[in-house]
């Protein structure tokens, strides 16, 4: 078998794919608080709770009223995306002329009490969700062997961000969106109501994550502290590729998944830590972030 | 009457006024002082200490965030990285004695404070907090895979030893008056730089930061002192914490404690010198209390609960809010 730096090739292949999965997440959730970041200003402490909200609400759906996976692919983001939506108009709103660093805060907060309720009742240890019969198994390529189901993730994932991407810079609701976040007073003032495109806005984005939260409850293990961890690797890429643009967020989501998989290839011990260490290595060379446009 | 006498007289009543707020200041400060020294007399001495080390923590982590309005996300890392630097240098060189471990705990969190604050002030506002959390998660991460920290189970067993090699700090008592009187020290230290022309240009960075800078100050360096000062005396309350409780764990490290300290200076009142002292009393005791009853599974939601009512329903703390009342209805 063909080797690179003492690596067997398929063990790199391996590692690769693991690499673009964990990017395509890194993608989708960066996504969502680009978009919410566009117009509310706010950075949502509150990203990683509705990940894990999505991923641990598919499994209990399952559990308690045998919702199967692709009805709770669409359930689970939906449900979510209107706790958000409720999250926005009843909290949010009432510190929306307030310094961000309110709403940070209060984000942070929300996302400890659905941690915390949510670990009462099922413990940290996680909960099992068996794959759609549909995506067991996999092909062989030749040179590696894909199973299905990842292959479905990593395709879910860029239809989506595509999808997205395409609406915020193509149609008429994303217009406005973007007029929105150049001035909302001025298009307060063209008659379009701002309020609700704040909400639906925020319900948006965490549904964002929760599809990333169903995607990854048959591959990682489903506990109510998952959304902790990555949350703050994706803040390392958020800083990394700069929150001005939504092109900027997938791709460098993608790309430091890619380097994280390389890292654990080449040198297993320094892979959790090589997003940190790059967004450091960002800092000091280009402190605007790779797709900044202001510090 | 002249207007030169209509000045005076306003001069002579804002004077008097002055006095008497400095009185009652004075006469406040006093009763807290007695307070703390009968303390450990009415209450077990460590749970005391405990206070006092978190209150210290908050009051590092205000002259930051409440004076200087820059929000870090990553305190922990200086908490921690204190208190195993002195565990690690007390438990395996029996020569040093208690107060070169902690001095060397300081000083670690400082160097690591510097280095934290020259790559996070490159970014503003929520980035600033964002790139503080994810440093800190490195050192997390480092903390984790260093064999010296004991991993998961933790650093047990650091001694005591005795303060300057004469005084033994096993006794609680002595161990008590040892952390008050450095507690009270940086309290004072932080009250001289905060009504210092240094500490004014801090909250003119707060208030306004560009035009600090049209003003010709160099925002950066001041930012960066504010960091490093807050860095060093968050790092010494996690030497003294570790020397207290003979323990230093990967939890002081844990983002978890990051967001605590912000919720102990939210609570209490940020930009004010008593109310993260007052905030982190409340914390503590909250935690404690909590442990003990049937809600000890709930501590969490409900510590995030805290966060979200004083953010919706009183941002400017206990401490703030009493201030604001006190202006309102006494002159």
């Amino acid at each position: 078998m063909s080797m690179i730096f003492g690596v067997p090739m398929a063990v790199l292949y391996g590692q690769l794919l693991i690499g673009v999965i964990n990017g395509a997440f890194y993608a989708l959730l960066s996504l969502g608080l680009a978009v919410i970041f566009g117009l509310l200003k706010i950075i949502n402490f509150a990203h990683g709770a509705m990940y894990m909200l999505g991923a641990m609400g598919t499994v209990i759906l399952f559990d308690t009223l045998g919702v199967n996976y692709w009805v709770a692919l669409f359930l689970a983001p939906v449900l979510v995306g209107t706790v958000g939506v409720l999250i926005e108009y009843f909290l949010l709103r009432r510190i929306a002329g307030q310094d961000h660093i309110y709403s940070l805060l209060l984000t942070f907060g929300v996302a400890l009490i659905m941690q915390g309720i949510l670990t009462n009742i099922y413990g940290v240890s996680g909960l099992r969700y068996s794959m759609p019969d549909v995506f067991k198994g996999g092909v062989n390529l030749g040179f590696m062997f894909l199973p299905f189901y990842r292959a479905w993730v990593i395709v879910a994932a860029l239809i989506v961000c595509f999808g997205t991407w395409f609406m915020i810079e193509k149609t008429k609701l994303g217009a406005y969106l973007r007029a929105g976040t150049e001035d909302s007073q001025l298009m307060q003032g063209f008659g379009i109501n701002v309020p609700l495109l704040v909400s639906l806005t925020y319900g948006f984005g965490v549904m964002l994550a929760a599809f990333a939260g169903v995607l990854a409850a048959p591959i990682y293990s489903v506990t109510p502290v998952m959304g902790s961890h990555i949350l703050i690797v994706v803040f390392a890429v958020v800083v990394i590729g700069g929150l001005g643009s939504i092109g900027g967020a997938i791709i460098t989501g993608i790309l430091m998944g890619v380097v994280e998989g390389l890292t654990k290839t080449f040198y297993p011990p320094a892979s959790s830590a090589v997003i940190f260490l790059v967004m450091v290595v960002v800092l000091m060379v280009r402190p605007s972030g790779l797709f900044g446009k202001e510090a | 009457m002249s207007q030169t006498d209509i000045h005076s007289d306003i001069q002579k009543s804002i004077l008097s006024q002055q006095k008497t707020e400095n009185r009652r200041k004075w006469i406040l400060n006093g009763v807290l002082l007695v307070l703390l020294l009968l303390a450990p007399f009415v209450m077990y001495p460590v749970f005391l200490m405990k206070i006092l080390c978190f209150a210290l923590f908050a009051v590092a982590f205000n002259l930051l965030f409440g004076f200087t309005g820059l929000l870090s996300f990553g305190h922990a890392a200086f908490l921690a990285s204190g208190g195993y630097t002195t565990g690690y240098l007390l438990s395996n060189f029996s020569g040093l004695t208690t107060e070169m471990g902690i001095i060397a705990g300081t000083l670690v969190a400082t160097v690591l404070g510097l280095g934290f604050a020259l790559l996070s002030i490159r970014r503003q506002g929520i980035y600033f907090a964002m790139v503080t959390l994810a440093l800190a998660q490195l050192v997390f991460f480092f903390f984790v895979q260093a064999s010296f920290t004991g991993g998961e189970d933790g650093m047990h067993g650091v001694p005591r030893g005795e303060l300057f090699g004469l005084i033994n700090l096993e006794d609680n008592l002595n161990m008590y008056y040892f952390v008050l009187a450095v507690f009270l020290g940086c309290y004072l230290l932080v009250q001289r730089i905060v009504s210092s022309p240094y500490g004014h240009v801090l909250k003119a960075i707060k208030q306004n930061e560009p035009r600090a800078v049209s003003l010709g100050y160099k925002v950066d360096r001041y930012k960066i002192l504010a960091f490093v000062i807050s860095a060093a005396l968050a790092g010494l309350a996690g030497s003294m914490k570790s020397v207290v409780f003979q323990l230093a764990s990967l939890n002081d490290a844990h983002w978890h404690m990051s967001g605590e300290v912000i919720l102990m200076t939210l609570v209490g009142g940020m930009g004010t010198l008593l109310g993260p002292v007052l905030g982190a009393t409340l914390v503590v005791n909250i935690e404690y209390q909590l442990g003990q009853g049937p809600l000890r599974d709930w501590v969490d939601p409900i510590l995030g609960g805290i966060f979200v009512l004083t953010v919706l329903a009183f941002r400017s703390g206990i401490v703030g809010e009493v201030q604001k009342f006190i202006r309102k209805n006494m002159g």
